[in-house]
């Protein structure tokens, strides 16, 4: 068990691609990190950087207070597990996961006692001397983790661990490598692309984009004060809806009205169009919402192009009388969500919103609706830098 | 099921015609084996009279006088010699081309596949020559330098493909379990590839075994001379008779390693051995 502290560390590739740029991040003992972001953002190479699997090009990495820049893998004391997990396929269960402690040089009844003993954790005991070939997905998956557990290692990489699994079996593993995580209070630096696994799983979260550390944060932070545009949209599911607005005096338009700009949504004293984000769950049918609405937010109209129910929730699909709004964060964005869903939620330059509502609303596709939006969690954003204009020290309640 | 019965009955009978079209010399070799020196020209396939003589005649006066147990050892000692050398620098080379990118990567692959095309006949004249003057000519050392020449192009080429085939991520998998790289190459690339190591086993060793060439012109006593080249000085009973029933008889002697060789290794060259290392 031990810290890992990069410090400015950088990766570039031998054909002058940046993938990593000056990553300054302290996870700390016991500490489930997630690093997330699209592909290619640089997070698995981090991870291996980590595991030195991949040279260090610039900056310091240290592991437990020990400069591990030149060490090589073996020497680091770290268990990784990959994302095709990795089993030794002419090895049995339990020799794949004795294998490392054999290297160590431990004797025969202490791996013996050390692989039944992860075995049972892990619920793996009846299929100790089979061969990989022959396990289920999550079997596999398993095994790879309790190779990792077996050998009390300084700290656990994890590489896309769940990515291979069908839905259902991911969200049934996502529970039980969080459990185990808390069990073991291993150190434990965790890559992944999916941000409900990033949300559920971890004590924080780093989000990264094109080998950037965006923020770094707990879940709620995240969610609730994102730092910019890019952090904004990818973590929340649906994602935060983004419309063009325009600051004048101490009132912001907004395609869907006009409204107050009140103490959580500082702008800091700024004129001008700036990118307004609202989550799909800061919208409500109006007349559910009752009372509430005189108090704060606006109420609009907005035509409905779509409804999907999912039982507990309404989404609401809707269009705004605006051109739509362009970013680089952006775009980067909504090419991750179309390869995840092939689908909309997200689309650059167009100015579809999505609303969460009460399943007891009666809005219907195709009709006119009176909608309430909770303009009190609006988050604001410079158009160029996408940087937030909200304070940062607005406490808005977690709705997560 | 009509159609499938008849595709099945077409294609028993091309297989059927492809195995005699195949066979027939082996068997006729086998027949002419067992016939007696003055059946063999009687224009029978079957033997009217099965006699085992050519096989005794082969191993008649020990190693000493018998003209084809000392090549039969030379071919054993220079095939399996041969195939265990270019084995291990094949793969050493290989894993290292798979692996690794290094300057003249490139040059190596066209290299071996250039030594590879290159007709061995035209290095026998100049090999005679060197051969005598470094007093090669005529051991097996002499015989197992230009096999090694020929087989590892060959052995490099198939042990790449297998190497190429293990993911990378099972190398990772055991540095990061604290394997050094010689330790991660013997422990879990080298099972792995067992079915390309013995593929390419196997057709080194035939190679060695089979040569001809090299054999008749480097050598020139049964010190060194292996069947191929010593099937070339057998002698009739007299001077007036036919070697031909101690021929066909040494001939099937010397197929018969080649077919335990391979049937040994097939077993080991099962599909499938690297299954379950990743997700599929």
């Amino acid at each position: 068990m031990a810290e890992i502290v990069l410090d400015r560390v950088t990766k570039v590739f031998p054909d002058g691609y940046e993938a990593v740029k000056e990553m300054d991040l302290s996870i700390e003992d016991g500490e489930f990190m997630i690093l997330v972001g699209p592909s290619g953002c640089g997070k698995s190479t981090a991870l291996r950087m980590i595991a030195g699997l991949e040279d260090i090009s610039s900056g310091e990495l240290t592991i437990g207070g020990e400069h591990v820049n030149d060490r090589s893998p073996k020497d680091r004391d770290i268990a990784m597990v990959f994302q095709n997990y990795a089993l030794y396929p002419h090895m049995t269960v339990r020799e794949n996961m004795g294998f490392a402690l054999k290297l160590a040089g431990t004797d025969k009844a202490e791996i013996e006692q050390k692989v039944e003993q992860a075995a049972e954790t892990l619920d793996l005991t009846q299929h100790l001397d089979r061969r990989p070939a022959n396990l289920s997905g999550g079997q596999r998956q398993r095994v790879a983790m309790g190779r990792a557990i077996v050998r009390d290692p300084k700290a656990f990489l994890m590489d896309e661990p769940l990515s291979n699994l069908d839905a259902k079996l991911r969200v049934q593993m996502r529970t039980e490598v969080a459990k185990l995580q808390s069990k073991l209070e291993t150190t434990t630096v965790y890559v992944t692309h999916d941000q409900t696994e990033a949300m559920t799983l971890g004590d924080r979260v780093a989000v990264m984009r094109a080998g950037i550390l965006q923020q770094v944060g707990t879940p709620a932070e995240l969610y609730d004060n994102p730092k910019n545009l890019f952090v904004a949209g990818f973590i929340g599911s649906p994602a935060m809806n983004f419309m063009p607005a325009e600051i004048s005096g101490s009132r912001v338009k907004l395609p869907i009205g006009e409204v107050d700009l009140d103490v959580d949504v500082d702008a800091g004293g700024r004129e001008g169009k700036v990118i307004a984000g609202i989550r799909p769950e800061n919208f409500e049918d109006a007349e559910v919402v009752g009372d509430l609405k005189g108090e704060r937010g606006i109420v609009f109209e907005a035509e409905i192009d779509l409804v999907e129910s999912l039982g507990s929730d309404l989404f609401v699909y809707f269009h705004t009388e605006s051109e739509g709004v362009q970013s680089d964060q952006l775009a980067d964005l909504v090419n991750e969500r179309l390869e995840e869903t092939g689908a909309a939620g997200l689309r650059e330059g167009e100015e579809q919103v999505v609303a969460r509502l009460e399943p007891t609303s009666k809005v219907r596709r195709g009709e006119t609706a009176q909608l309430w939006a909770d303009t009190a969690k609006l988050h604001l954003f410079d158009p160029e830098s996408g940087e937030t204009l909200s304070g940062g020290a607005s406490a808005s309640a977690s709705s997560g | 099921m009509k159609h499938g019965t008849r595709e099945y009955a077409e294609w028993s009978v091309g297989i059927a015609l492809v195995l005699i079209f195949a066979l027939i010399p082996v068997i006729w070799l086998i027949s002419l084996s067992l016939k007696t020196p003055e059946a063999i020209t009687d224009q029978q396939f079957i033997p009217s009279e099965f006699s085992l003589d050519n096989y005794k005649s082969l191993f008649e006066g020990g190693i000493d006088d018998s003209p084809f147990i000392k090549p039969l050892i030379n071919s054993i000692g220079i095939a399996l010699i041969t195939t265990v050398i270019s084995i291990v620098l094949a793969s050493f080379a290989a894993y290292a081309i798979a692996r690794l990118e290094f300057p003249g990567k490139r040059l190596i692959l066209a290299g071996a596949l250039a030594i590879a095309m290159f007709p061995p006949i035209s290095t026998v004249g100049p090999l005679f020559d060197m051969w005598r003057s470094l007093g090669l000519y005529d051991t097996w050392l002499g015989l197992i330098i230009p096999y090694l020449t020929f087989s590892l192009p060959l052995a490099i080429y198939v042990l790449v493909a297998f190497f190429r085939e293990i993911p990378w991520d099972l190398e990772q998998a055991a540095a990061v379990d604290g394997a050094t790289p010689f330790q991660a190459f013997t422990k879990v690339i080298v099972p792995l590839a067992a079915p390309g190591v013995f593929t390419a086993a196997i057709l080194v060793f035939i190679f060695a075994w089979n040569d001809f060439l090299f054999a008749i012109s480097l050598t020139s006593s049964d010190a060194s001379r292996t069947v191929p080249a010593a099937l070339a000085f057998f002698t009739g009973e007299s001077s007036f008779t036919q070697p031909t029933g101690s021929i066909a008889a040494a001939a099937v002697v010397v197929t018969v390693p080649i077919i335990v060789f391979v049937l040994f290794f097939q077993r080991r060259i099962v599909a499938g051995l690297t299954a379950g290392a990743v997700k599929g």
